[in-house]
């Protein structure tokens, strides 16, 4: 069911449930005295319950204005197909309306001769903490962490998000257009995602991407272990005991309100902001973003899945993914990893650069992400590196694969393959024009759109925002 | 990794000799002395381990190895010139035997007598995957406090420390941070930098009234004030790590009050005071990819402050200043780093000299390695096209002379799995 469609049916049930509350007060409602209860004038909000899909936070971004724009003449990497050579590409009402070697064009719309330059889908990055870890580093802004018990599940992270970090305006530069904002990985589950768009906003509600469903980070192995060392868990296996507890007592959260939700009957479960989270994984509406390094642990994390009927939509980090490439692409779980990084942890330490390469090869969906702000800056060239050693083991992958790896392979893992990460008609215009071939190192973004305006241009000063914070402390610079 | 092996079988077989009593002449390539201009279709002569001659047309000596480099780009070896590679498998203690040999206790601040170099693990597997991406020597600049050891020149092959290193002490690490000094302030920290620096150079007039226990009291132990001696004698440079534009100000002030040679580190702000810079005559090592204001100190941090130091005329240095890790398990990355600067208006020339000649000037070794001269090591390295671009390959790696092959840890690991998808088992 699309996401969309998801919410409306949410709304209605919510409205629905609302009036039979009003009915029937709750005990505890009904043990007020009468002038306490005189004085609620307005039904309680869509919060109030645990409702499958409740958006208490609701997007409220809304898409720059945008004029019609052609792009002739570029070399365009669809992700959806070949390279269209000498193609155009035009972007009305904030979506793809053609794509091909030549697109029929209105008179209104902005011409863009890209003269043989390239043009890509908006970048995607799985694994961000930028506003949650947000520059400059001060204690009072590190708020990535919920470091204070091992199942978090309760937190989300755009409560944390610092709209302001001026680490937005940087990544868009570098042709970024969504990004999950992730918790860190000190606990085993460590709390909700959220989708954004890297725009000006004074709130997170205005960068969210409407109707992208949230995310759930886990983390295997170090982190956890080591930072609850003192109180448990210590070790690897209490890491997995953690985890089953915690979704032995999610399954039966949601089971006591799927019940209620379908007889209504009688006072509504308690709520628990923790098993809420945990209940939507388990209906399917909160897709699973694990941290795991080794080869083991993933198929661990994969046998747990199974034991609680639940799907496991992207392992991040994954050095040791190319180990198990076979089983990822069997199980249908993506792959988010480095080019390069590794050799930093014990669990780190069989990371290869031919990571991408082999996941690849092997049919699994691999995903080139950051979990780092400079990186997430420079996309297209972590997947350069990962196309040279995917190179330098007899993999040859095409541009127009490799492209996959930053944009539509990264939708998919988010769950919004529907609507970015690729260049078809009637998904979102977030487009990047480029200065040359995406995987040289001498390329840079030229310009970037999102929902088709024009959010980017590295040739006008006008289009560079900067947040409010560079304002008096940023005297110059380029992104 | 595949590596072109071929009519090198002698070559290979003379692996682990270090000074082999033979001669290479690569030839037919794109070469870039870096000393000189770019010769098409130049030969570079080894012999012995050393450059022999570097040129167009040079007659081949009877017997030489011929490697055709037709079509390739031929370089120096590239010098990464802040690396802390070879202390450690991974971060933390525990990976070197329960010491973190990146790090000294030092005397309240000051390791001027700390040679990090001297726990290398010559069998550190980090060496050879950075040897086969084109990084054939570094500058190891593992330091504490706020003046943090000494620093030396190795390459990255070699049975032994000795082997390895190409010149030792050959700058002091130090940085203007007052919490590495112990102290609370800018100020207090430069009060105590001077009374350091100050009986060290009385330490050093009064070396006999010492011995006999004829002085006051100094406020280093005698190791530490013995280490600082080329330091304030001009011979050794002192590298200090500063990113505030007004505290580039401040370590260009300590140097000419106390005549250092002095060498800047990080610099994110380096742009905004290019011309003072420049004026002092201070080279400066640098990232290319910092454009973010990671600090109250960096909040200028900016993607082309390289190009700009360099546009000032500041000799330039670029180093990995990238995500964790950069400095060791990824010095490879300094060609992204090489490009990136390009990219943000630096000239290639003056890029691949950042990687090459002007760190080994820097750093006192110009007359080893840093470029392909008469009487310098074989570091050489022959690449499949731009050395700066991703899609480029290291083909062959000579470090004095010898041909690099092997595989690294990583080559072993993927090898091991990567036979192992026989068939497309899904489709994304």
């Amino acid at each position: 069911m699309p996401v969309a469609r998801s919410l409306a049916t949410a709304v209605a049930t919510a409205l629905t449930t609302v009036v039979t509350l009003v009915a029937v007060p709750p005990l505890h409602a009904q043990a007020r005295p009468a002038a306490d209860t005189a004085k609620r004038t307005t039904p309680p909000g869509l919060g109030a319950l645990s409702l499958p899909n409740a958006d208490p936070f609701p997007s409220t971004y809304k898409a720059w204005p945008a004029k019609p724009t052609v792009i002739r003449n570029a070399n365009i990497l669809t992700a959806a197909g070949p390279v269209i050579r000498n193609g155009a590409i035009l972007l009305r009402d904030g979506k793809i309306a053609a794509v091909g070697q030549t697109v029929t064009a209105t008179a209104d719309a902005v011409v863009i001769d890209a003269e043989g330059r390239w043009v890509t889908p908006g970048l995607i990055d799985t694994h961000s903490h930028l506003g949650v870890y947000p520059a400059p580093g001060t204690a009072a802004h590190s708020d990535g962490n919920e470091a204070t018990a091992p199942v978090t599940a309760h937190v989300w992270a755009e409560h944390s998000v610092w709209p302001q970090d001026p680490q937005f305006p940087r990544v868009l530069a570098g042709g970024i257009t969504a990004m999950q904002i992730l918790p860190g990985s000190a606990n085993l589950i460590g709390g909700r995602s959220t989708v954004l768009k890297p725009v000006p906003s004074t709130s997170v509600q205005g960068m969210k991407f409407p109707g992208a469903k949230y995310g759930l980070k886990m983390a295997c192995g170090e982190n956890p272990k080591r930072v609850y060392a003192n109180r448990g868990p210590a070790t690897r296996m209490a890491n997995v005991a953690g985890y089953r507890n915690a979704w032995i007592g999610a399954e039966r959260y949601r089971r006591q309100w799927d019940k209620w939700l379908e007889t209504r009957q009688g006072d509504p479960p308690a709520r628990d902001l923790n098993n809420e989270t945990l209940a939507e994984v388990l209906r399917g509406n909160i897709l699973i973003h694990n941290h795991c390094y080794q080869a083991d642990e993933m198929q661990q994390m994969i046998d747990i899945a199974k034991e609680f009927g639940y799907s496991i939509r992207s392992f991040h980090h994954g050095v040791e993914a190319y180990k198990i490439a076979d089983v990822l692409a069997a199980e249908g779980i993506s792959a988010s990893i480095w080019s390069d990084w590794g050799g930093f942890k014990m669990e780190s330490l069989d990371g290869v650069r031919g990571n991408v390469g082999i996941v690849h090869a092997a049919g699994g969906r691999a995903i080139v992400h950051s979990d780092d702000p400079s990186y997430e800056q420079r996309m297209n060239q972590e997947a350069a590196k990962s196309i040279a050693a995917a190179k330098a083991l007899g993999i040859t992958v095409s541009d127009a694969e490799a492209i996959k790896w930053i944009t539509i392979h990264a939708a998919w893992a988010l769950g919004l393959e529907d609507r970015i990460g690729s260049l078809e008609v009637g998904k979102n215009a977030d487009v990047v024009l480029w200065s040359g071939h995406p995987f040289s190192v001498y390329t840079r973004a030229e310009r970037v759109w999102i929902d088709g305006a024009l959010m980017y241009d590295r040739q006008d000063p006008a289009k560079r925002w900067k947040t409010d914070f560079e304002l008096g402390y940023i005297t110059g610079g380029s992104h | 990794m595949r590596r072109t092996t071929l009519a090198l079988g002698a070559l290979v077989a003379s692996l682990g000799s270090a000074l082999p009593a033979q001669t290479i002449a690569i030839t037919g390539g794109t070469v870039y002395p870096v000393s000189g201009p770019k010769i098409t279709n130049g030969t570079v002569i080894i012999t012995n381990g050393r450059i022999a001659a570097v040129g167009a047309g040079l007659a081949i000596p009877a017997g030489a190895t011929r490697v055709d480099a037709t079509g390739k780009w031929v370089t120096p070896g590239l010098l990464v010139a802040g690396s802390t590679i070879g202390l450690a498998e991974a971060g933390g203690p525990q990976f070197s035997g329960g010491y973190n040999d990146s790090r000294a206790r030092g005397s309240d601040g000051v390791s001027a007598s700390f040679k990090a170099w001297e726990g290398v693990n010559p069998a550190n597997t980090f060496f050879r995957k950075n040897v086969q991406a084109g990084v054939t020597t570094i500058g190891l600049t593992a330091a504490s406090g706020y003046i943090g050891g000494q620093a030396a020149v190795l390459h990255l092959t070699g049975g032994t420390v000795a082997e390895m290193l190409v010149k030792g002490s050959v700058a002091m690490l130090a940085s203007l941070n007052p919490g590495a000094a112990n102290t609370q302030s800018r100020g207090e920290m430069l009060a105590k930098l001077r009374e350091v620096l100050s009986d060290a150079r009385a330490y050093g007039t009064r070396r006999l009234q010492y011995e006999a226990g004829n002085t006051r009291s100094f406020a280093l132990p005698r190791r530490e004030l013995e280490a600082l001696q080329p330091v304030l004698a001009g011979t050794m440079p002192l590298i200090v790590s500063v990113s505030r534009a007004s505290d580039i100000r401040l370590a260009l002030g300590i140097a000419n009050e106390f005549k250092l040679r002095l060498v800047l580190n990080e610099a994110d702000e380096g742009w905004m005071v290019a011309d003072a810079i420049a004026l002092a005559g201070v080279p400066v090592m640098v990232g290319a990819m910092n454009n973010i204001p990671q600090s109250f100190d960096a909040l200028n941090a900016r993607q082309d402050n390289a190009a700009l130091l360099r546009k000032a005329g500041v000799r330039v240095v670029l180093v990995n200043n990238g995500p964790a890790g950069a400095d060791a398990y990824n010095i490879q990355n300094i060609r992204q780093e090489a490009g990136n600067a390009v990219a943000y208006g630096m000239s290639w020339d003056d890029a691949l000299r950042a990687i090459t000649l002007v760190p080994a000037e820097v750093l006192g070794v110009a007359d080893r390695v840093g470029s392909l001269q008469v009487g310098r090591d074989g570091d050489v390295v022959v690449w499949d096209g731009d050395p700066f671009e991703f899609s480029t390959l290291a083909e062959q790696v000579f470090i004095r002379g010898v041909l690099q092959t092997g595989d690294s840890r990583e080559d072993a690991l993927m090898k091991r799995y990567v036979t192992k998808p026989a068939k497309f088992l899904g489709t994304p």
